[in-house]
């Protein structure tokens, strides 16, 4: 084997140090690379947990500011949360089994909302529920006010968030084997006990984690929020619009708020990831994937 | 299968059991699965992996079957789960589970399909017991003759979505309605150009050779002859031969794969034989046994009526 074929190169005569050279200069680099992303990703974070000991931290919680905003914020996403998954859940199921006419349609359009900034959410929430909007007429005869209301953060968080839960929990009807459902109609099984039954029990790893998305993304809310329902303590300022008024005037008070929802968002993923490793081992019914059985026939 | 289980619509058709009607395109009725009283089992049985066996059985009845699980002895297993089961045993579990409906017809789909060939025929003469011993009307499509055989009291054929039969498997084995039909029965099927003769035709084969049928004909047609109804004899005093291409034991007889032809001998008393590969082979069968399938609109062979 001649010294040319060996190094693969038919004309050029590249000396074999070169090579080893750039090789080297291509692991520093990718590793640099990998360091500065890791760093840029992480640092805010770090950065807002070690702003203050522990101590202070603890403290900032002790203000009303902060409380109210809690309250809020459980409230609005508790009851948000809520009307996602008793509406959303069938709505989702029923996209993922039926073929009818259109549906490619609503699958897009309710995908919108997920590419709209938050504030023109905001905006077109406001325009539609607002007293001056569009349905604003029918809702003030019904003695109905929405715009600037606890409600209102309840709707901005839903419009928001809910593309999210149902994308997500569509896929996971859809990854549901569909043969499954079917047997389970010629069992007797109506379609309620279809969905509650074997639907929703095999499709609960995809549809846990969807919900944890949405569930962060509308505990985050904050353009629509601060458009159709303003920034009012205590009836509409979540955690996060109370970041927002706080960090002028106590900024310790805003890192607090910070650093509570930075452990609420790490666990909510952390959460959606153990769900769906844990789904998907659970509904396979290959038997490669347990080990230790002890059932099998010889 | 699925149509009959409600989970498919028909462009247009009829089904019925019994008095009771299931669908009728013209009426436009359509009874949804949950209403019809099937039991439905699709090729990979379909059980639920979220459920134990216990919980799998007990999802039509809602209650606990243990006779059932008794029955199809797979009680010791009512707490494992589906993907720890051998494919057998799914079946078990998928049967019992469509027996807890209590089903007026049983619907099996490729019951076999999923297992391998050892398992195969052992499940095979086990459903064929329970089934006799269940006595309810069962729907089974399979692709393989020899399942159809040993489960079916009739059977039907259907070639690319005609019915060619629809008959007990002896007939299907003796009057073979197509060339279709008489393939999957493993038959001898040939080409060739019949001419009347005073006992019938004498069939000019395609490929050589002639054999005579006791079914008058004329023009093209295709011959079927079971591979037992052919008997090997001397080469130069046979209207037809054929080279030996290989020869093989199969339950106590010999099957002799030849060019054209495939045939069934019994082996003497020592189990010993004469015949080796590349021998030709002079071969003579009964008049009677010659079938003669004459071409039908469509390139379909039918039998003469």
């Amino acid at each position: 084997m001649s010294a040319a074929a060996r190094s693969g190169d038919a004309g050029s005569q590249k000396p074999q140090w070169m090579t080893a050279a750039w090789r080297v200069a291509l692991a520093v680099g990718a590793t640099l690379v990998i360091v500065m992303v890791m760093a840029f990703l992480m640092l805010p974070i770090v950065a807002l947990i070690t702003y203050q000991p522990l101590h202070d931290l603890v403290d900032g919680f002790g203000s009303s500011v902060v409380t109210d905003a809690i309250l809020v914020s459980l409230k609005t996403n508790g009851i948000a949360f809520a009307i996602m998954i008793v509406l959303g859940t069938p709505f989702a199921y029923i996209l993922a089994r039926r073929q009818f006419f259109g549906r490619t349609v609503v699958i897009t359009l309710v995908e919108v909302p997920l590419v709209m900034p938050p504030a023109v959410a905001g905006l077109g929430l406001l325009v539609a529920f607002g007293r001056f909007g569009l349905l604003g007429h029918t809702l003030t005869a019904l003695g109905i006010d929405l715009a600037f209301t606890q409600a209102a953060v309840v709707l901005a968080i839903l419009f928001v968030a809910s593309p999210f839960y149902l994308r997500g929990a569509t896929a996971a009807f859809e990854a549901v084997d569909p043969t499954l459902i079917d047997v389970a109609g010629t069992l007797g099984a109506g379609p309620v006990r279809r969905l509650l039954r074997v639907a929703i029990p095999l499709a609960s790893g995809g549809i846990g984690a969807a919900a944890a998305v949405a569930f962060a993304r509308g505990i985050g809310e904050f353009g629509a929020t601060i458009l159709f329902a303003g920034s009012f303590q205590g009836v509409t300022q979540t955690l996060p619009l109370a970041v927002y008024s706080l960090f002028d005037a106590n900024l310790d008070q805003a890192i607090a708020i910070g650093v509570l929802l930075i452990i609420v968002s790490a666990a909510i993923l952390l959460a959606s990831k153990l769900l769906i490793r844990s789904w998907t081992s659970s509904i396979s019914t290959s038997s490669y994937l347990d080990e230790g059985s002890s059932f099998v026939q010889p | 299968m699925r149509t009959v289980a409600g989970l498919e619509r028909p462009r247009a058709g009829r089904i019925a059991l019994g008095e009771e009607i299931w669908c009728d395109t013209e009426r436009r009725i359509h009874l949804s699965p949950e209403r019809r009283r099937v039991g439905y089992l699709p090729q990979d049985y379909g059980l639920f992996p979220h459920l134990d066996v216990a919980a799998n059985v007990r999802f039509a009845g809602k209650r606990d079957r243990p006779d059932l699980l008794e029955r199809l002895r797979i009680a010791h297993l009512a707490g494992a789960r589906p993907r720890q089961l051998s494919g057998g045993e799914r079946q078990r579990v998928a049967l019992a589970r469509a027996l807890a409906r209590e089903p007026r017809v049983l619907l099996l789909d490729e019951p076999f399909g999923a297992l391998d060939a050892v398992t195969r025929r052992q499940v095979r003469d086990e459903l064929a017991d329970l089934l006799t011993t269940l006595r309810l009307p069962t729907l089974l499509v399979t692709h393989a003759f020899d399942d159809a055989i040993v489960l079916a009291e009739r059977i039907a054929v259907i070639d690319r979505g005609h019915l060619d039969q629809l008959a007990r498997p002896r007939e299907l084995l003796r009057n073979p309605a197509t060339a279709m039909v008489a393939e999957l029965t493993g038959a001898n099927v040939l080409e060739g150009t019949a001419t009347p003769c005073p006992t019938g035709s004498t069939v000019r084969l395609t490929g050589g050779g002639e054999l005579i049928s006791s079914t008058p004909a004329s023009g093209p047609v295709k011959i079927v002859v079971q591979p037992w109804e052919l008997h090997p004899a001397d080469p130069d005093s046979s209207t037809v031969t054929d080279e030996v291409i290989k020869v093989r034991h199969d339950h106590g007889r010999l099957v002799i794969r030849l060019t054209r032809f495939t045939i069934q001998i019994d082996l003497d008393d020592n189990g010993r034989h004469a015949i080796s590969e590349g021998q030709p082979l002079g071969l003579r069968a009964e008049p009677a046994n010659v079938r003669v399938l004459r071409p039908q609109a469509g390139n379909d062979y039918d039998q003469v009526s």
